[in-house]
């Protein structure tokens, strides 16, 4: 009975990650020095480098879609800048 | 003249605004950031500092606070505001000013006097400077880089929003005078209704000759008396 319960409990939570990175025509100084730095390392293979954020995001829902729209709404609301920021959301 | 002065946690030049508002015979009263409501108020200050850690984003946590939905509401019904430092960032993550400031070009922290020069004078904060008066005031700050989009850009110059532009001593506007890489050497921008003013540099800090200079003092003058 416990067991099912947690089961259950284990299946209405959904796992989501979202990556935030600076849009493509933002300069990233950041991202810029880790490129130096690693070239000066010997790295010289390397191109490019964008710095961003990553978040873990657990929801309550079985509902994929749901969960998506809800991750949606968190990114816009509050986690992404959208004048300067890209996002992308992945199921965990 | 009635003045607030928002504080968050992490505020840290509430204390310096206060005493040039008090000084320039405002009334004044600070504002906890749990607030739920705002004294009636002619003008409401967002000051600089580092709000919530500027965990996320330098403002963001602010832009989405109980006190500033109230501010929200008060600067669209026509009260002026002036977000400093941290306090442009903020206007910026809640809206009422369009743009942002990302990283300043060279990563360091800048803490220093700079010029600036008064692109527009024919505002509440601005009318006793005049045009193209060159002015040294103290910035400090890591995410002082205004950047926003062409249309945007457009807008600002076309409606004379632009407020004040880094300079070189004489008054010319080169890449070498800005310290930030903020676009076009913006310090500070109005809103449309040229209610809400942002700016970089702190006018709080240049209020007194023992320590620095004046040429902060005619902002607030200008507000007395608009």
């Amino acid at each position: 009975m416990e067991r099912q319960f947690q089961l259950n409990l284990k299946k209405s939570k959904l796992k989501f990650s979202v990556t935030v990175t600076l849009k493509k025509d933002v300069l990233d100084p950041q991202g810029k020095v880790v490129l130096n730095t690693l070239t000066n390392l010997g790295m010289t293979s390397l191109q490019n480098i964008r710095q961003g954020k990553f978040f873990e995001i657990d929801i309550e829902t079985k509902d994929q879609l749901e969960g998506e729209k809800k991750v949606k709404e968190v990114c816009e609301k509050l986690l992404v800048n959208l004048i300067i920021e890209d996002y992308k959301i992945n199921k965990l | 003249m009635k003045s607030s002065v928002i504080v968050f946690p992490g505020s840290n030049c509430d204390r310096d605004i206060c005493v040039a508002l008090e000084k320039m015979q405002f009334k004044n009263q600070k504002i906890w950031h749990k607030e739920t409501s705002l004294p009636k108020s002619d003008l409401i200050v967002i000051p600089g500092g580092f709000s919530y850690g500027d965990y996320l984003r330098s403002g963001a946590i602010a832009g989405k606070s109980l006190i500033i939905r109230e501010v929200i509401k008060a600067a669209n019904a026509g009260c002026l505001v002036l977000g400093i430092c941290n306090g442009f960032q903020i206007l910026t993550e809640t809206g009422l000013l369009k743009g942002t400031l990302l990283r300043n070009k060279n990563l360091k922290f800048i803490n220093r006097d700079v010029n600036i020069k008064v692109t527009n004078n024919k505002t509440n904060f601005s009318s006793d400077y005049k045009l193209e008066q060159v002015l040294k005031i103290n910035i400090a700050h890591n995410e002082g880089n205004y950047f926003t989009d062409k249309n945007n850009l457009e807008i600002l110059k076309k409606e004379n929003l632009i407020a004040f532009k880094y300079c070189d001593e004489k008054g010319n506007i080169t890449e070498e005078s800005n310290p930030n890489g903020a676009i076009e050497n913006i310090a500070g921008i109005y809103n449309l209704k040229k209610n809400i003013l942002g700016m970089m540099p702190h006018p709080e800090r240049m209020i007194d000759k023992t320590i620095s200079n004046t040429d902060g003092i005619n902002l607030f003058s200008s507000l007395l008396n608009h």
